[in-house]
């Protein structure tokens, strides 16, 4: 368990999301504190990526409150929560990097248009430091579709870092990457939270990865949380659906690698 | 019907956003000069081109009835009006609808579907500002560049074909083709491309920022973005020309 703060970076209370007439979230309490990695398993379809969304306001809730470093997002205006989101690091599943862009562009984008007096020498710093960070310094020229689905990831990371932000929201990190990237991304999140003391929620069905960053482990199930706790604490129970996801996770590994041998 | 007024309702939504982005700081103007180059310079030899051959075309058919009066001196001035008044700027926003419209329909759509629109809205930038109001402006202020452009280069056109079969000097041409446009031919000219580039540029942004359902979705953006533009341009040249006709 690493250290954590007592003050409370994320709240949200009663939050309700339905589209259409699929509630797809019923009433979520969440409480994540500084420092803290807090993770969101849950089966696709869950409402793990509409959670994350509406508390980076990309989505507005139905019903319900969602604080975010003291501010209610729900009745930010656009302005304060641009300013908000400067705070706030969002690493999407299939990285968003812009196509158009280099590496370098890309990592530029966010630092140009949010810290406007600093030098281009200033700006070529923060690059060449949050490439080493995420180890992919050799990338700084080279365009998205010549990178790999990890280098991807790392890169998409290394653009939200470059704003320092205070909490990271990952939308499942290791979606569609091989085992041995998928342990450098989770070593990567970690690595995050040391070096740049953030409070994070990772959504992700990958138990390996919930098992590896998640300070605290949190079964979302059917738009409600079903179990919350330490990694163990959440799968020591007889319940079936969270017994079954449990199961389900490495007795598919087991196949996948019996299969490959 | 609903769902009709509904997506006319996101159509004025959306324009009114831009005429509220584009007098707001900060502005986008690296990106904006990347689009005036994107759509002038990218657009310029189909232009040419299309200008070229329309000249010479257009004279071509037009001299065996001008003939049959013994009015073949009549070509550089009819020319002049035909290409000035409506070919060039219809013919040029036909082209950059399809050459131009489409590709900003895809981009933008394919943006939205690849949650690149969302980066941008989370890392505290404004994608409206960026996507939109740089790219509609290049339109608005770039299709009429074309127009003028494709319209000199008709007339040379026209030019080659007169010379060809009277030998009528350059001079001589462009001196009789000039005599009956005036001041408000070349006003109209302006003002309609500019109409018809801010059409282009909208219909494209709003169809690709408003895509969804992944490369279907993409796909139907680019289509729709020329559809609309075209449908939508025939439709404000009516109404343009009959404007202009009744105030004259």
């Amino acid at each position: 368990m690493k250290q954590q703060g007592n003050d409370i970076v994320i709240a949200l209370k009663g939050v309700r999301k339905a589209f259409g007439t699929q509630e797809v979230l019923k009433g979520i309490d969440l409480e994540v504190h500084r420092g803290e990695n807090v993770v969101v398993l849950g089966r696709s379809g869950s409402g793990k990526s509409v959670l994350i969304k509406i508390i980076a306001g990309l989505l507005r809730p139905d019903a319900g409150k969602v604080n975010v470093l003291g501010e209610d997002v729900d009745e930010l205006d656009t302005r304060h929560l641009r300013e908000l989101r400067t705070k706030i690091g969002f690493s999407f599943q299939g990285s968003a990097l812009y196509d158009g862009m280099s590496v370098r562009a890309n990592l530029e984008f966010p630092l140009v248009r949010n810290r406007r007096n600093l030098s281009q020498q200033e700006i070529a710093q923060a690059v060449t430091k949050v490439l080493q960070d995420v180890g992919l310094s050799q990338t700084i020229d080279q365009m998205p579709s010549e990178l790999s689905g990890g280098q991807k990831k790392r890169i998409g990371i290394a653009r939200t870092l470059i704003l320092q932000p205070e909490i990271m929201l990952y939308d499942e990190p290791t979606a569609g990457l091989d085992p041995v990237t998928s342990v450098e991304i989770n070593n990567l999140i970690n690595e995050v939270q040391k070096q740049y003391s953030t409070s994070a929620v990772i959504i992700t069905h990958d138990l390996t990865c919930a098992r590896t960053t998640g300070d605290r482990v949190i079964m979302l199930s059917e738009g409600c949380f079903l179990r919350q706790g330490s990694f163990d604490a959440v799968f020591d129970t007889d319940d079936p659906k969270v017994k079954g996801f449990y199961n389900y996770n490495f007795i598919s590994e087991t196949n996948e690698r019996n299969q490959q041998s | 019907m609903k769902v009709f007024f509904l997506r006319l309702y996101d159509v004025w939504q959306f324009t009114l956003q831009f005429w509220k982005e584009v007098f707001l700081p900060p502005y986008e103007v690296k990106e904006m000069f990347n689009q005036f180059f994107e759509v002038g310079i990218r657009s310029l030899s189909i232009i040419s081109l299309t200008g070229f051959i329309t000249g010479v075309v257009f004279t071509k058919q037009s001299r065996s009835s001008l003939a049959e009066f013994g009015a073949t001196s009549w070509l550089p001035s009819l020319m002049a009006l035909a290409l000035l008044r409506a070919l060039a700027p219809l013919v040029t926003a036909l082209i950059v609808a399809g050459k131009v419209g489409s590709n900003i329909g895809a981009e933008i759509g394919s943006m939205r579907v690849t949650e690149q629109i969302d980066a941008m809205e989370v890392s505290s930038t404004n994608p409206f500002k960026f996507l939109v109001v740089t790219r509609v402006l290049a339109t608005t202020f770039i299709v009429p560049v074309l127009a003028i452009y494709m319209g000199f280069v008709g007339l040379l056109g026209a030019y080659l074909n007169v010379y060809y079969n009277e030998q009528t000097g350059f001079v001589l041409f462009f001196q009789s083709a000039f005599v009956r446009i005036g001041f408000l031919d070349l006003l109209m000219l302006v003002v309609k491309s500019a109409v018809y580039g801010f059409t282009i540029g909208m219909t494209g942004c709003f169809a690709g920022y408003n895509a969804s359902q992944g490369t279907v979705g993409v796909g139907r953006a680019a289509n729709t973005s020329v559809v609309a533009s075209m449908f939508l341009i025939f439709v404000e040249e009516m109404i343009i020309v009959s404007l202009v006709n009744t105030y004259k």
